[in-house]
């Protein structure tokens, strides 16, 4: 394909397109309705929705009129499945099959949205509000997500249609490899993965290091490992060809011939677009020889993960890639020297490659207009856990944490109290209620203790306990410290079990001062970025919620109540009515009473399992 | 000086070479860094931490690991601070926590670095971190070492040495994080796999996790029972080995001691391998001179080394022809020990105790292949190394700096400069050459003449070419299975048209033999083991009378009174052996 | 510990051998080709026993233990097959915060069997696994491809009863 020939699709596909974001006239169709194929909506049905909605609309013989268009995450995951009918805009969440005909009748063909069905933060008295007004996507702004939920991610004529590969044309017949890498440099982009290192360096070291390299490898990080971050996996899903496009892009700035994709295994839906994208692009002469008439070649291959967090560690990665057990390896070298198969090698994550089109396409100017001083443009995270709006949302850096939990978020729910909002994963650490005015940015949050991570946003209400969390994340390293290098193998081991002592009321002052020794020791000594941030979790909380810790050790009590060997279980004789309920339900036979006379928890038999609270109408049982 | 690089060490400047690693760097300016992992050529994987300094290249300190960190132009370097001695004590501590501590009865004590580094950094209570441990069973399944996991330190230098060396890798880290553990495929049991029983994994681990198979108790009690004949051999290279035992420099040659050691401990007699080695030369170059003559398959190969005999079975099962079909020196020496000699002394060959000191672990499980029993008992009945001798010693309380320089007893202790340097890579095939050109040529060599340097020296590979009479022998050289390999697969695909090869599965031969006293890291790093060992051979041959395996009295009374003459039916029967083809991995049906 | 045997007898067709074969001899002069191959055979015969491993081993021209070292550092491939129902229990940390371990507990009492492990019947497989993207169901588990979301420890049984045949 050619670059006019790519112009002349998109001519053709940007009125398709514009029609789904600003009201575009000239569409074949009267309604797209949109429906979103993520994981969090798949999950809960979406699919089967679209196809019933595809047979309802053949049936009622509108085919012509109707176009269905199975896109990428919305990000208001809390409420999938959903769909949205354009060019009017209405948002029906939680969809049910059984509403489809009604939808169709009344509003596709009677022109009336169903107002019951509607996300109720879009429907207004005057009728439905614009979704960017609405409190969760008011405040975001979207440039790595800026097609998830717009396009089909199975077309890439769509994507064309969105000024798609056009950042590849200019690059390869407008700009030299140095004029390229300035570009990025001049923006300020820095790595999305977790480590904020400038994007633009690690391109100009791996064009310049090796100058007679005979080959070398652009590697994208897709193996999304943290425990509740689902960015990347949203990008993949919702707008592959932006990832293939600027791997393409970077591979012409270091004069790379060949790019891998490292994908997680577990996720499907990713992979099958990436494998659609990739067959599309190289049928159009995007990836392959000649790129738009040009002597630049690239290609690019999916490696899959099988299931090892350490790989999203670069040297493990590319350890992997090349069939081996992924452990990483010391640096210096860096893989912009000697990397994949020994080879100068860059490797960035989904997200940092999202941007880079956009930030060919309007220049570095417009990219250091967003964000912070050092943290230009914006980042997205996944938000999740005791949150309202759970979901994807992407904000300019320096956006505050209180921005994000309270208003995109929603708040907590059931009116509980705030507690920490965990940035990071398992990398990362918890950040109290008193910093949530500060902006977000990498150093802000590495400052307080935390670390950008590649985007999870996790908060926390009084329910949770901060030492069960910190034991939860240890936890985690521990099973995926890959076992090469001592203080990770062992030392999160012993950091494990020190905390586990904790929680269940065995622990000691002395058992404190030694978890944050070795806290700071494997952090110091671990040989890779794995256990260098493995003790984040353990030592933020150590600092912001050191009394909960000193409650476990000293008093012996789990003040969230979530601890079970600390807890114990009592029925409060006013309250208790004497249902009997409860001593029904004890699986252990716990509770004993007569009826109407208020009963009593033998704790010597109770196992603590929270059934006789569950069952309790009265509210009359408490652990404490 | 542009490929010099200043660096300041401790507040010091100095300058090294370009690519130097803080370690090495350190060490040239006398600064030892601890280490655990790393060793030399074999194993730079910065995984064990021990060797941590602070570096600064400008943007602050940063902890890092000096074995693989390479120095920069105006890097500072502290090696020594408060926090960073720390920092090793409480790694150390971290690897104790999940150490067996049984330091008592351990076989490594007072040769095991990790016990070493323990006293070296101050450890004061070796159980501050304990927890949760894994409790691994012991492999005794093969036939020449145990493993013991629960002193596995998961250093890997045993896998590297194994997979890259020896190019086997049999072994290998398996599971992940707190369950990685060394060991072979499915947890298999080592003898179910292809390893040869080089022992070079023994050779490199730090600790008590690899050990050989001990016999000294059997021996001692062998000893002790007077309706025993117990015979003793020893292999060229454990006189050069064997003073290492004894905190004597590395190539210190104690062949005089050794024998007055072996005496002292009860062996009926003492014996030399070496005697073997020249028959070996005979009977193996008359089978050369035979296979070129008659058109028989070549290249001939060598088939001392029972490690390499065992790889060339498992990997390289098509090129068993090419193996000559001499038994080992080691075998010889049983056969002719319960054949000719018990003849000779009126000894019923089952009252014979024969027991050989090897550098070498794989000579335990040749022992005990097929087809090595010339007097219908095994020729050998314990082979043990180098290292199991020492403790012989140590345990008998035998003074051994202080013993005087005996001699081994006639006629099977009586040897050539020839059989002697077998034990050097090269050497097998510079006494084959010092007997081929003689017998090809009908002249005598002597001085210079007989010195073969260009199969000298620890390279891993070697070739040369030489007309004798017209004849043109092409021959190569090759120590370490890895290099074997290259050789193989020459001579496998046809590429390659040697005469004669000589292959040694240990790299740079016997000197540097699995059996061989251990050292440890921290000298091994910065001495060329392998020359050292070599070169007390090579001293020895040089000033020897009798360089020449064809001149060796005892070998000629040997064929005129019983075995007739090389290559006869009778030698056929007791000196030579036949070989199986092996797969790498099990069947399963 | 002793040589690590699958729990079921090994019972490969001729078509799978062929199958993977044909993998082995597409991917074998890839860089890097184990990984994918294994992928491939896991697919192909569900779990990864010693026989499928030696294999893979003799295809490729690597030792059986570089196979094992890969097939047991990542968590994706499995020695032992899996139950005709594959349970899988989300303990990512948005669905951690909402109790999924609590869900996990009931379920190996339930089932009576660990992590990775699978019941004697053959029937149900357990495992917990990191995240899966579903954070706004969040607890959630799956039973092959179907999605449990919004769960509390009550709804155990019946997931369970759902697969009573």
């Amino acid at each position: 394909m050619t670059l006019e020939q790519l112009n002349a699709v998109k001519e053709k596909m940007k009125n398709e397109v514009a029609l789904r974001t600003h009201g575009g006239e000239n569409s074949k169709y009267e309604k797209h309705i949109l429906i979103c194929g993520g994981t969090g909506c798949t999950s809960s049905g979406s699919m089967k929705i679209a196809e019933t909605l595809e047979k309802t609309i053949e049936a009622k013989g509108l085919t012509e009129k109707v176009q269905v268009v199975r896109t990428g995450c919305f990000g208001l995951c809390a409420l999938g499945p959903i769909m949205i009918v354009y060019p009017e805009g209405a948002f029906y969440s939680m969809v049910e099959e059984k509403n489809i005909e009604r939808i169709i009748d009344e509003h596709i063909i009677g022109g009336q949205p169903i107002k019951e069905l509607l996300y109720d933060e879009t429907v207004t008295d005057e009728g439905i509000k614009a979704l960017d007004d609405t409190a969760f996507y008011k405040k975001q702004h979207r440039v790595a997500l800026r097609n998830c939920g717009v396009i089909n991610p199975e077309c890439i004529d769509e994507y064309i249609g969105r000024d798609g590969y056009s950042a590849l044309g200019k690059v390869l017949t407008t700009m030299s490899q140095d004029d390229v890498i300035q570009t990025i440099l001049d923006s300020g982009l820095r790595g999305r993965g977790g480590g904020g290192f400038p994007t633009g360096m690690k391109w100009k070291l791996a064009k310049n290091l090796v100058p007679d390299a005979d080959m070398k490898y652009v590697c994208c990080n897709a193996d999304e490992g943290d425990p509740g971050a689902f960015m990347d996996r949203s990008v993949l899903e919702g707008d592959p060809h932006v990832v293939l496009e600027a791997m393409t892009i970077a591979g012409y700035a270091i004069g790379a011939k060949q790019g891998y994709i490292y994908v997680r295994a577990e996720y499907p839906i990713a992979v099958d677009r990436l494998r659609i994208a990739i067959a599309q692009a190289r049928e159009k002469g995007m990836l392959g020889n000649n790129i738009f008439g040009t002597d630049f070649s690239f290609d690019i291959d999916l490696r899959l993960g099988s299931g090892a967090f350490v790989c999203g560690e670069e040297t493990a990665l590319m350890t992997s890639i090349e069939g081996n057990r992924g452990e990483p390896k010391p640096r210096p070298p860096f893989p912009a020297e000697k990397g994949l198969f020994d080879k100068p090698t860059i490797l960035n994550n989904v997200e940092t490659y999202a941007n880079i089109p956009q930030i060919i396409l309007n220049g570095p100017e417009w990219f250091t207009s967003m964000g912070t001083e050092k943290s230009k443009g914006t980042k997205v995270f996944a938000l999740g856990g005791k949150i309202n709006n759970t979901g994807l949302v992407e904000v300019p850096m320096g956006t505050t944490l209180r921005e994000v939990i309270e208003e995109i978020g929603g708040g907590i729910p059931n009116g509980k109290k705030f507690k920490a909002a965990q940035t990071g994963g398992p990398s990362g650490g918890c950040i109290p209620p008193e910093h949530f005015d500060i902006p977000i940015d990498y150093d802000n949050l590495i400052g307080i203790g935390s670390m950008m991570g590649s985007g999870g946003l996790i908060v926390m209400d009084e329910d949770n306990c901060m030492v069960d969390i910190a034991k939860f994340f240890l936890e985690f390293t521990l099973d995926e410290s890959c076992g090469k290098c001592t203080p990770c193998r062992i030392g999160t081991k012993r950091m494990y079990e020190i905390l586990d002592k904790i929680t269940k009321g065995q622990g000691t002052l002395e058992d404190i001062d030694k978890l944050e020794e070795l806290c700071y020791h494997v952090k110091q000594n671990s040989l890779c970025g794995l256990g260098q941030t493995a003790p984040n979790p353990v030592l933020s909380t150590l600092r912001y919620f050191r009394d909960e810790y000193v409650a476990h050790v000293v008093d012996k009590k789990c003040p969230a109540g979530v601890c079970k060997d600390l807890l114990s279980f009592s029925i409060i004789e006013d309250k208790c009515k004497g249902c009997t309920a409860c001593a029904r339900k004890c699986p252990v036979g716990a509770i004993s009473g007569t009826v109407k006379q208020p009963h009593v928890i033998d704790t010597n038999k109770c196992i603590k399992c929270g059934a006789c609270i569950a069952t309790c109408k009265f509210g009359a049982i408490i652990k404490k | 000086m542009s490929d010099m690089i200043n660096i300041k060490i401790n507040g010091m400047d100095f300058a090294a070479p370009k690519g130097s690693t803080i370690l090495e760097a350190a060490r040239l300016a006398n600064i030892t860094i601890p280490t655990l992992c790393f060793l030399k050529e074999i194993n730079a994987i910065g995984a064990c931490r021990i060797c941590v300094v602070e570096a600064n290249e400008g943007r602050g300190f940063r902890t890092v690991a000096a074995c693989v960190y390479p120095i920069t132009e105006g890097m500072e370097i502290r090696t020594n601070t408060p926090a960073i001695i720390e920092s090793r004590k409480k790694t150390l501590e971290l690897i104790l926590s999940n150490h067996d501590r049984k330091c008592l009865s351990c076989v490594r004590s007072k040769n095991c670095e990790l016990q070493a580094l323990a006293n070296d950094l101050g450890i004061e209570f070796e159980g501050k971190y304990d927890g949760e441990t894994q409790n691994y069973d012991i492999d005794y399944s093969a036939a020449h070492m145990y493993r013991d996991n629960n002193k596995c330190i998961l250093c890997r230098r045993c896998v590297a040495v194994c997979e890259k060396t020896q190019g086997i890798g049999v072994i290998g880290a398996n599971e992940r994080g707190f369950k990685t553990h060394i060991s072979s495929a499915f947890e298999m049991g080592l003898g179910d796999t292809s390893c040869v029983s080089c022992g070079q994994c023994i050779n490199v681990c730090p600790t008590g996790a690899l050990s050989e198979k001990d016999f000294t108790s059997e021996i001692i009690a062998a000893i002790a029972d007077p309706s025993k004949k117990v015979v003793v051999q020893t292999a060229p290279s454990v006189r050069a080995g064997l003073g290492e035992c004894f905190g004597m420099p590395i190539g210190t040659n104690v062949e005089g001691k050794m024998v007055a050691a072996l005496r002292r401990l009860g062996f009926d007699c003492v014996f030399d391998t070496n005697f073997t080695a020249d028959l070996t030369i005979l009977e193996e170059g008359t089978e050369l001179i035979e296979r070129v003559k008659n058109g028989g398959k070549l290249p001939m190969i060598t088939s001392c080394s029972p490690g390499w005999v065992k790889y060339c079975e498992h990997y390289y099962p098509d090129c068993i022809d090419n193996l000559s079909s001499c038994k080992s020196p080691q075998q010889m020496f049983g056969a002719v020990l319960k054949t000719y000699y018990a003849e000779k002394m009126g000894w019923d060959p089952k009252d014979i105790v024969s027991v050989s000191i090897m550098p070498c672990t794989a000579k335990k499980f040749e022992m005990g292949r097929d087809d090595q029993n010339a007097a219908g008992v095994a020729d050998i009945d314990y082979a043990i190394t180098t290292r199991e001798l020492g403790r012989m010693i140590d345990r008998a309380g035998i003074n051994f700096a202080d013993l005087p320089e005996e001699k081994f007893d006639d006629p099977l202790g009586i040897f050539s400069g020839a059989g002697l340097i077998f034990g050097a890579t090269g050497g097998v095939m510079e006494a084959a050459l010092r007997f081929a050109v003689e017998e090809l040529t009908g002249e005598k060599l002597n001085g210079e003449k007989l010195d073969f340097k260009e199969v000298r020296g620890t390279e891993g590979v070697k070739e040369a070419s030489y007309n004798v009479n017209g004849l043109e022998i092409k021959v190569a050289v090759a120590s370490g299975l890895a290099n074997a390999k290259k050789i193989m697969d020459k001579v496998r695909s046809g590429e390659a048209d040697y005469t004669f090869v000589e292959i040694m599965a240990c790299p740079g031969g016997c000197v540097n033999g699995g059996g061989q006293p251990i050292v440890p890291a921290s000298v091994r790093n910065f001495t060329d083991v392998r020359s050292l060992r070599a070169k007390a051979l090579y001293d020895q041959d040089a000033a020897m009378e009798l360089r020449k395996s064809q001149d060796n009295p005892a070998v000629k009374a040997l064929y005129d009174e019983y075995l007739e003459k090389p290559g006869s039916h009778k030698a056929h029967e007791i000196l030579h052996t036949s070989y199986v083809a092996r797969k790498i991995n099990k069947d399963f049906d | 510990m002793g040589m690590i045997k699958a729990a079921v007898p090994f019972n490969g067709t001729k078509e799978q051998e062929a199958e993977l074969c044909a993998i082995i001899a597409e991917l074998k002069d890839t860089r890097g080709a184990l990984m994918p191959v294994m992928q491939k055979a896991q697919d192909i015969y569900g779990y990864l026993p010693i026989e499928v491993q030696t294999m893979i081993a003799e295809g490729l021209n690597v030792p059986l233990e570089k196979v094992y070292g890969v097939a047991t550092f990542y968590s994706q491939f499995s020695l032992n097959p899996k139950g005709k129902y594959r349970i899988s229990v989300c303990l990512g940390t948005a669905c951690y915060v909402k109790g999924s371990g609590d869900i996990y507990e009931k379920l190996q009492e339930k089932l009576g069997i660990g992590d990775g492990g699978c019941t004697p019947d053959g029937k149900f497989s357990l495992e917990a696994c990191r995240c899966i993207g579903a954070c706004g169901l969040a607890p959630v588990l799956t039973v092959n491809d179907d999605v449990f979301g919004r769960l509390t420890v009550d709804d155990v049984d019946s997931i369970l009863a759902k697969y009573a045949d």
